[in-house]
């Protein structure tokens, strides 16, 4: 048995014990792992900054507040959340009790990300958790020092028979992916979001898939550019362009090119300093491969700002491209680094062809001042979240589904849609063995007459108002009054 | 495929976007339902034997239904749906905004072919999409029959039908749909979300699995094995929620299989094969498979078959050993199995040893007993003291769980999982001073103090 195999069975079985169903013990673990993020602020700190070159305040910011507050609205809300939740009744089911019974699934696989591995990785666990599951933890390998400390710190602080943590690279993945989930929470890229899939299908598995795609950023020139250009560089760069909700391009007309570039070199430098390689809230590309990747994107277009590199420490400058054409290499691929291509479209019209003749994003930004712009781009294009006027910040909104759609995904989470995602909810009806004659109708053998019925109760129901149902109710009790009365029931 | 290319571009053009065009369409489904309903009895009546009020009892009632309420509550349905806001959006708007996904490709079966293809039609109708409609080729008449009628009330460009078998289904899958919507085995399940797979499409399956029914000895078992014998023995058995097998303590073996008797005599007469409406087997392979599954047991009612006409009796046989081929696959038949437990927590081990099924039915009047059997178990769906009534019910998700299935549908639910939730937030460039503690440099103790505050005390 490899010792994927082994955790996988562990974690099921620890599920089967019960231990996960009471909410106490799921709200004791969450807690627990809050404790973590406050107990050990510096070693995550220092694992993230080894990795990412982000600063202690940009980890806070960025992922351990945010799964705190996870925490806290999931500890507040739990109790609601795992309630049985009643529904409609239509007037066969008047008597009867009708509800949604969230369940636990089961043995979760959550394969994290490595740029924002606590809260990619992390966010879905609390779900998981939340919901009653077991769950088996894969962080992202390329993000070294912090898959070791998740590795280190999370059995220090929850159960580590239901919620393993399991490092490793491409055959340890691929090991755990043979094994048999209750669902399988992916976040990362298309190519192997495709391959996730396929694997889940062979034991029909549930997916969340949160992928990516070129999220596209539209910049009418009627806007406040200042501060349009503002948010987009924050956007843009935070993270070293490392996001994968980041603005991937600009699409704007010509007549403003010149003054959004300006407006981003003015805030980058007052960001980054007039040298980002020197400021400490600048990041640093993940690692060689991907360093060399981004570089090649640069190589077909106009650098209008930045550019400057230094591969031994993976370094890359805030950069701004300018005329890029649709066929650059850079437009090819999600750029996932600090590269920020501005295309020049005749207007509004030709940005949602533009758009619409790609992928469907996982984020698609407008800057405008003008509403109908802004429903006009909603309207006539796809994406899995909209924003206008700011970049982001969609995702830390608990109460909005996160996810993509199309090549950027399937599924959604963040606070309750994380619980109802990993949840299986299942429709209760309750009746009673009482009122057998109302059921004649739809016994053998079958009379017109009993048609009749099942027409007029089934369909009519549909659009009868209080007292139309109060009187349908008070025939259906002069129907069950005649049946009891006739000791035999006949048809 | 050409069809497909006809089919997306119907959907580009825009014309399923207003809402109008959507309640066209559903009223004139609406329409060919009522005016077709003897054809489509005929066609059932030679596919599967269905009696002519089995079938608007089973399955074009409920897709009336379906279409009302789509009807009535299309314009709440595809409303932004406004959300809770933080202290950071207060003066945002945020919503989420339901959209179509595109190109629908929708597989259906062969037992309730009307519903089946349908009521996900009627989903996919209301949530804006185009959808490609495949009807399972075993119901030949009734898939030639929705070829012939389909194109002539709805939109033939955007919910085109495609008649075929498997070779056509697996070039259909080669395509790259928006969402495919499968009702069927948990074999082709698999093969159906593998091949989507390959594009990053989302499924729904509707798969089936041994659904079981516990009888407790203490509740009235006449009326729970009137109840279930109509669930197992309607369409033939051929219900993906019939109760496939009866789980009870031995000392009322007997009595259930006394009532099963007596009911069938009162349903079916003493020769189901000469009532109008007792169904028949699909085709000779289910037939023989059927007819297979009791080789070695002897029923203690029924048995009989006549292969020229794909009839099998309504059967029961008791005392069936756990491990007998009986009870390793879905019957998909009228063929009902009796398992004798030792009390409810037999029943529940035996249960959960088992794949996650679709439905679960206990029959039981101790309310603390049905609590227990419902919270220690799971599967799709639950009916207590009745079968199969909770897929009557639009208001609860259908569907089911691990083996049984992937995601739900009925009234609003088939509407939303064929949209794509879109989050929505529009702000404006104005109050940027709220912005700036997120932007660098930090000054690290203010910044930290203004974040922490605000996303701690974010949701209210």
């Amino acid at each position: 048995m490899s010792r994927e195999q082994q955790l996988v069975a562990q974690a099921r079985k620890a599920f089967e014990s019960g231990r996960s169903r009471p909410l106490e013990y799921r709200i004791y673990q969450l807690k627990n792992l809050k404790r973590l993020f406050t107990e050990r602020q510096k070693e995550i700190a220092d694992a993230i900054n080894k990795d990412l070159n982000r600063s202690e305040v940009g980890t806070q910011m960025f992922e351990t507040l945010g799964l705190e507050g996870e925490i806290n609205l999931i500890i507040r809300k739990l109790k609601e959340w795992a309630a049985p939740r009643p529904v409609e009744k239509n007037l066969m089911t008047l008597s009867d009790t009708v509800y949604i019974q969230p369940e636990p699934l089961g043995v979760v696989l959550i394969i994290g990300a490595w740029n924002y591995p606590w809260a990619v990785t992390i966010q879905p666990l609390i779900g998981a958790i939340a919901a009653g599951n077991a769950a088996v933890v894969k962080p992202s390998e390329v993000c070294v020092h912090t898959a070791k400390v998740m590795e280190n710190l999370l059995p220090l602080y929850i159960d580590k028979e239901l919620y393993p943590v399991v490092t490793g690279g491409v055959p340890e993945t691929q090991e755990l992916l043979r094994q048999r989930f209750d669902h399988i929470f992916y976040t990362g890229n298309s190519t192997v979001g495709k391959i996730i899939m396929e694997a889940a299908a062979k034991h029909l598995t549930p997916v969340t898939l949160e992928l990516g795609g070129k999220s596209p950023c539209y910049i009418d020139k009627t806007c406040d550019l200042s501060i349009a250009c503002r948010r987009i560089a924050w956007g843009k760069y935070t993270n070293c362009g490392q996001t994968c909700i980041a603005p991937d391009y600009i699409l704007c007309e010509p007549s403003i090119q010149d003054r959004v570039i300006e407006e981003v070199k003015k805030s980058i430098k007052g960001f980054y300093t007039a040298d980002p390689k020197t400021c400490p809230d600048y990041g640093r590309i993940i690692n060689q491969r991907h360093f060399k990747r981004i570089l090649t994107l640069l190589e077909d277009s106009t650098v209008a700002a930045g550019g400057e590199n230094d591969e031994s420490g993976c370094y890359i400058a805030p950069t701004v491209l300018r005329d890029v054409k649709p066929e650059a290499k850079v437009m090819q691929e999600e750029i996932f680094g600090p590269l920020l291509p501005i295309l020049p479209i005749s207007g509004l019209d030709e940005a949602i062809k533009f758009i619409n003749k790609g992928e469907k994003p996982l984020a698609l930004y407008v800057f405008s001042s003008d509403e109908k712009v802004i429903n006009r781009m909603r309207d006539e294009t796809s994406s899995g979240g909209f924003l206008a006027n700011d970049c982001l910040v969609h995702f830390s909104i608990s109460s909005l589904p996160f996810g993509g759609v199309g090549n950027s995904g399937m599924g959604c989470y963040h606070g309750k849609f994380s619980f109802d995602q990993l949840s299986h909810l299942r429709g209760c009806l309750v009746k009673k063995l009482k009122m057998e004659g109302v059921n004649n109708m739809r016994y053998p053998p079958h009379t017109p007459k009993k048609l009749g019925w099942a027409r007029f109760f089934i369909l009519k129901t549909a659009d009868l108002g209080w007292v139309g149902r109060m009187m349908l109710l008070a025939v259906l009790a002069a129907v069950y009054i005649r049946s009891t009365f006739h000791t035999n029931l006949e048809p | 495929m050409q069809v497909f290319q006809r089919t997306r571009e119907a959907f580009l053009s825009g014309r399923t976007r207003p809402l109008e065009f959507r309640l066209q369409q559903l009223h004139a489904l609406q329409k060919m339902i009522t005016e077709k309903e003897t054809e489509i009895s005929t066609a059932l009546k030679q596919d599967i034997n269905r009696s002519q009020y089995d079938t608007p009892l089973l399955e074009l009632i409920g897709i009336e239904n379906e279409i009302k309420l789509a009807i009535e509550k299309l314009s709440d349905w595809a409303a932004p749906r406004p959300v809770e806001k933080n202290l950071l959006t207060i003066s945002d708007e945020v919503y989420v905004q339901p959209e179509p996904l595109g190109v629908v490709l929708i597989i259906g079966a062969w037992n309730y072919p009307w519903s089946l293809t349908l009521q996900p039609l009627v989903g996919a109708i209301a949530a804006g999409n185009a959808a490609v409609v495949k009807p399972s080729e075993l119901s030949e008449c009734s898939s030639l029959l929705l070829r012939a009628l389909l194109p002539r009330y709805v939109d033939k460009d955007l919910y085109p039908v495609v008649a075929g078998g498997v070779q056509e289904t697996q070039e259909l899958l080669r395509l790259r749909f928006d969402h495919v919507f499968y009702t069927g085995s948990s074999r082709v399940g698999k093969l159906v979300m593998e091949a989507a797979a390959h594009h990053l499409t989302p499924v729904t399956l509707e798969l089936g699995g041994k659904s079981p029914c516990y009888i407790d000895k203490n509740s009235d078992v006449r009326i729970a094995c009137r109840r279930v014998t109509w669930g197992k023995f309607v369409n033939c058995g051929q219900t993906c929620i019939a109760p496939d097998y009866i789980l009870c303590e031995p000392c009322i073996q007997g009595q259930v299989v006394e009532c099963i008797r007596q009911t069938l005599l009162e349903f079916y007469g003493a020769d189901p094969k000469c009532s109008p409406d007792y169904g028949r087997i699909i085709n000779q392979r289910h037939f023989n498979r059927i007819l297979s599954l009791m080789e070695g047991y002897t029923p203690v009612v029924g048995g009989q078959s006549d292969s020229s006409q794909c009839y099998i009796a309504p059967t029961v046989l008791k005392d069936v050993p756990p491990h007998s081929r009986l009870m390793q696959e879905e019957i998909f038949g009228p063929v009902l199995p009796i398992v004798t437990v030792s009390d409810m927590d037999d029943a529940i081990s035996f249960i959960n040893e088992r794949e996650k099924p679709l439905a679960l039915y206990v029959f039981c009047s101790d309310k603390k007993a049905i609590k227990r059997m419902i919270e220690e178990t799971t599967s799709g769906g639950v009916t207590v003291n009745d079968v199969m009534m909770h897929y009557t019910l639009s208001s609860l998700p259908f569907g089911g769980v691990g083996q049984s299935g992937v995601g739900c549908y009925h009234g609003k639910h088939t509407f939303d999982r064929l949209s794509h939730h879109r989050a929505c937030l529009v702000r404006s460039l104005n109050m940027e001073s709220v912005n700036l503690a997120r932007y660098p440099p930090q000054d690290r103790r203010m910044s930290l103090h203004v974040t922490h505050t605000l996303l701690l005390h974010t949701d209210t």
